[in-house]
């Protein structure tokens, strides 16, 4: 029974950020109606703007819905953290004062762990994501993908039940997008988390998700669901399969109409 | 490393050179020679009496500073973690930090009368407002998504700040006390040019009734010595505390 119940459940949420000052009230989000089933690796592709990073902060707790019911667990999200959330955001959030060791550290530490322990999970999480030479390494000596893997692995360190992924790889050029996506499918796999991925890129969606929801311009709702069917022990190069190309095509269809929408055409020419 | 040395070595030289040249210009009853100057500040630093004097700018200016830091980054800390508080107070903080707070010295001396704490009171008003200032902004200016990143870690406000967000800042705030300190210094001096019983400042100026001029820029070249040491050592911890980039 407890199986076949969504690891995320929402209902009709919307999101509305009240009027400040003389800014008119911003219908952000929604509504929306979505289940996620636990392992699943689900992205989000929409428009720039339509309200994408509003949606994870959702799932994440950092804000609350305005109405409808979100839960995490059959437990209502309400603008807390829940236990077993981990989020990777676009922006660096490495901790430039710490090594890369102390920085994927960081979090097992406020957990009263053995020190047997951290060591073993950080130093399994450094090699993992690539990082064994640079343990001692600070942020700004390394480039921008593997501070942004550093991000990943403190993340991981902490077993995360769902894993949050705001354009993680936005800053990486497309053959290190494509192995970090290998390396993410890797991780979905081995941990079996639930993965919610954020991207602007539609062959990335495809190549990893089991579903993709396409959001419409804001306010942000999702016009389409799309499901790949891919096998779970896929990897970047499905990206020659046939069936890749109709995905893409698809998510195409649906996407050029809302991005034209969101540049502010009212017409829609064919 | 090595040109720094050869670079501080020419530039010393070439200051040297520069005060003999000035010397020889106006003359010696107006500013001494420099081997006149630094034979008199050898002298100086064998005397009872100039130990007596460092030692009084040196409490005075030890407890400005301890009170300017402590003072500032509470402050500053407070107004950089209530968005609301800070932006009232910046535009009154950078008032105050730029009136010529001498103005302020006479109320000084009514409250404290001639006395230690006058001068320390007068330090703290120079070097705590740009300790404030700097660490405000500096929490202010921590990255959000270090905030959103705390609170995906289900860190308490408390681990928050201690965490992450002072050592985010330190750099900045550090720059902060090395620039809040050299006004400190500024403002005990002063404080000790204008009404005091004794320091380096008080000794300055009766080496100027006197007009024993060989005296006035000994000492003038001491408290450069003294705040030129001071700041190579700031700037020291500052380089270690950059974020090893």
């Amino acid at each position: 029974m407890a199986e076949t119940k969504p690891h995320i459940s929402l209902r009709e949420v919307t999101k509305v950020f009240p009027a400040v000052g003389n800014q008119p009230e911003v219908h952000a989000l929604g509504p929306i109606d979505l289940d996620i089933a636990r392992g699943e690796f689900f992205s989000v592709v929409g428009p720039s703007g339509c309200g994408k990073s509003t949606f994870l902060d959702l799932l994440a707790g950092l804000s609350s819905a305005t109405q409808g019911s979100a839960a995490f667990n059959g437990t209502p999200l309400q603008g807390v953290v829940p236990d077993g959330v981990g989020a990777v955001f676009q922006q660096d959030a490495s901790f430039a004062w710490l090594t890369v060791w102390d920085n994927v550290a960081f979090g097992l530490r406020r957990r009263g762990l053995s020190k047997s322990e951290i060591q073993r999970r950080v130093d399994h999480a450094v090699t993992f994501m690539g990082l064994a030479g640079f343990a001692d390494a600070y942020p700004a000596q390394l480039s921008g993908g593997m501070r942004q893997r550093v991000c990943i692995a403190r993340t991981l360190v902490l077993e995360p039940e769902l894993l949050l992924l705001d354009e993680p790889f936005g800053s990486l050029d497309q053959q290190t997008r494509l192995l970090m996506g290998d390396e993410l499918l890797r991780i979905w796999r081995e941990t079996r988390a639930t993965v919610v991925l954020i991207t602007h890129s539609l062959d990335e969606a495809a190549m990893l998700s089991d579903r993709i929801g396409v959001m419409s311009a804001r306010p942000g709702r999702f016009i389409e669901v799309v499901e790949t069917g891919w096998p779970r022990d896929r990897d970047s190069r499905i990206v020659s399969d046939e069936r890749f190309g109709a995905v893409t095509a698809r998510l195409w269809t649906h996407l050029r109409e809302e991005s034209l929408r969101a540049l502010g055409h009212t017409q829609i020419p064919s | 490393m090595k040109s720094r040395a050869v670079d501080t070595v020419v530039l010393v030289a070439g200051l040297l050179l520069a005060w003999q040249l000035l010397s020889l210009a106006v003359g010696a009853n107006i500013v001494s020679p420099p081997g006149t100057t630094i034979l008199r500040a050898v002298a100086l630093l064998q005397t009872r009496s100039f130990w007596g004097h460092a030692a009084d700018t040196g409490i005075a200016f030890g407890l400005a500073c301890a009170i300017a830091i402590a003072g500032g980054i509470l402050v500053g800390l407070w107004l950089g973690l209530r968005r609301i508080a800070g932006e009232v107070a910046d535009p009154i903080l950078g008032t105050f930090y730029s009136i010529p707070k001498i103005t302020l010295y006479p109320i000084i001396l009514l409250v404290f009368g001639l006395s230690l704490s006058a001068k320390v009171a007068f330090g703290v008003i120079h070097g705590i407002f740009p300790i404030t200032i700097f660490t405000m902004n500096a929490l202010r200016n921590v990255a959000p998504v270090y905030r959103r990143t705390a609170r995906m870690l289900r860190l308490s406000s408390v681990s928050t700040v201690s965490t992450i967000l002072v050592p985010a800042a330190l750099p900045e705030i550090f720059t902060g006390i090395r620039i809040g300190l050299a006004v400190t210094l500024l403002g005990t001096l002063i404080a000790e040019l204008f009404a005091s019983t004794s320091g380096i400042g008080f000794a300055l100026l009766r080496a100027t009734d006197i007009h024993d001029v060989v005296d006035i820029l000994a000492l003038t070249m001491l408290l450069f010595a003294f705040a030129a040491i001071v700041n190579a050592l700031l700037h020291l911890v500052e380089r270690r505390l950059q974020h090893h980039g």
